[in-house]
């Protein structure tokens, strides 16, 4: 145990179990002039990375056409809910494959 | 002039109001204690000996004894003194809390950086050194010359070469206070302290506060 994980307790948030091929939804604050609002971002996890309070992960989706990854800290208040939608058949804990991928071949297997 | 006494527990994160995520450093602020609190009158000059930690009796020499039942105190394992000015009230014996801070406030650090041991001119000067290739032959990491030549057949003084580096007095100023939280003894500043983990810092009042913050914080 750390010295200073007294301190990151309080951070820690109760996140759902998910790994890296997994969908997610996750609804991320967003607060533009002064409102808040929910904004989804749902895509595959390309990776997780870091431990304790410092934990990120990665979502990947395709949008019109365009790759676009997003890096979240898994324990940031903004992240207001991670929703898991399917389990991935994956074989590595990066998908950076993925990247150079278009279409079907660009899909993650479902876990059965 | 408010001080307090810390010891560095390390380095973390923290999300702040808006989700953003703050570097801090933590220091445990547990047991400090005011010994003699010079004035004036008595001594010629304003300051106050703050004390933190305690020895085994067997290890405290007689003088420090002496001078810690004097102010009703445990002797002290490190005891440092800053200077105070009239209207500040301190006593001996008091106890100094994380409390005497609030989150926002902008504080001064004195701690010993750590020790480089004996560092090269790039480390210790941020000299560039030479070039990479183009003939350079294994003094990559030199300073290159360190003077002229006939005239004035010396190197001047001051010249900056390797040597041993770190393990100094380093102050940093203007370090926002993140959180105080007197229950669990922390205190949390936001970004790097120096020192390694272990070591007693002092946190004290600014020695510049700065016109803009004093009007946005304080």
């Amino acid at each position: 145990m750390n010295p200073t994980d007294i301190v990151d307790q309080q951070h820690l948030r109760d996140v759902p179990a998910f790994a890296p091929g997994d969908t997610l939804k996750v609804h991320v604050k967003v607060s533009e002039g002064g409102r808040e609002r929910i904004q989804v971002f749902q895509g595959v996890v390309v990776k997780r990375q870091g431990s304790g309070v410092r934990a990120t992960f990665t979502g990947r989706k395709v949008s019109f056409g365009v790759g676009v990854e997003r890096t979240f800290p898994l324990h940031s208040p903004t992240v207001d809910k991670i929703e898991v939608i399917t389990k991935g058949d994956v074989r590595r804990a990066k998908l950076y494959y993925l990247r150079d991928r278009v279409g079907k071949a660009a899909k993650v297997k479902e876990k059965r | 002039m408010r001080g307090i006494l810390g010891e560095k527990m390390g380095m973390t994160q923290v999300f702040d109001d808006e989700g953003r995520v703050v570097p801090v450093t933590v220091l445990k602020v547990a047991g400090c204690r005011v010994g003699q609190v010079k004035t004036e009158d008595t001594d010629g000059y304003g300051a106050v000996q703050l004390c933190l930690g305690t020895m085994r009796e067997n290890r405290v020499n007689k003088p420090m004894a002496g001078h810690a039942r004097k102010y009703g105190i445990d002797p002290p394992r490190h005891t440092v003194e800053i200077r105070t000015s009239p209207e500040d009230e301190f006593e001996a014996g008091q106890v100094v809390s994380a409390d005497i801070f609030e989150a926002g406030e902008r504080v001064d650090v004195v701690g010993v950086s750590k020790g480089k041991g004996f560092a090269g001119v790039m480390k210790r000067h941020n000299f560039s050194g030479l070039k990479a290739s183009h003939g350079t032959h294994r003094v990559h990491r030199h300073g290159g010359a360190i003077g002229m030549c006939a005239t004035p057949s010396r190197v001047i003084k001051g010249m900056r070469m390797a040597g041993r580096m770190g393990h100094e007095r380093v102050t940093v100023q203007n370090i926002q206070v993140v959180a105080a939280d007197p229950e669990r003894e922390l205190l949390l500043l936001k970004g790097g302290v120096p020192g390694p983990r272990g070591s007693v810092v002092v946190v004290r009042d600014q020695a510049k506060p700065r016109l803009k913050q004093a009007k946005g914080s304080e």
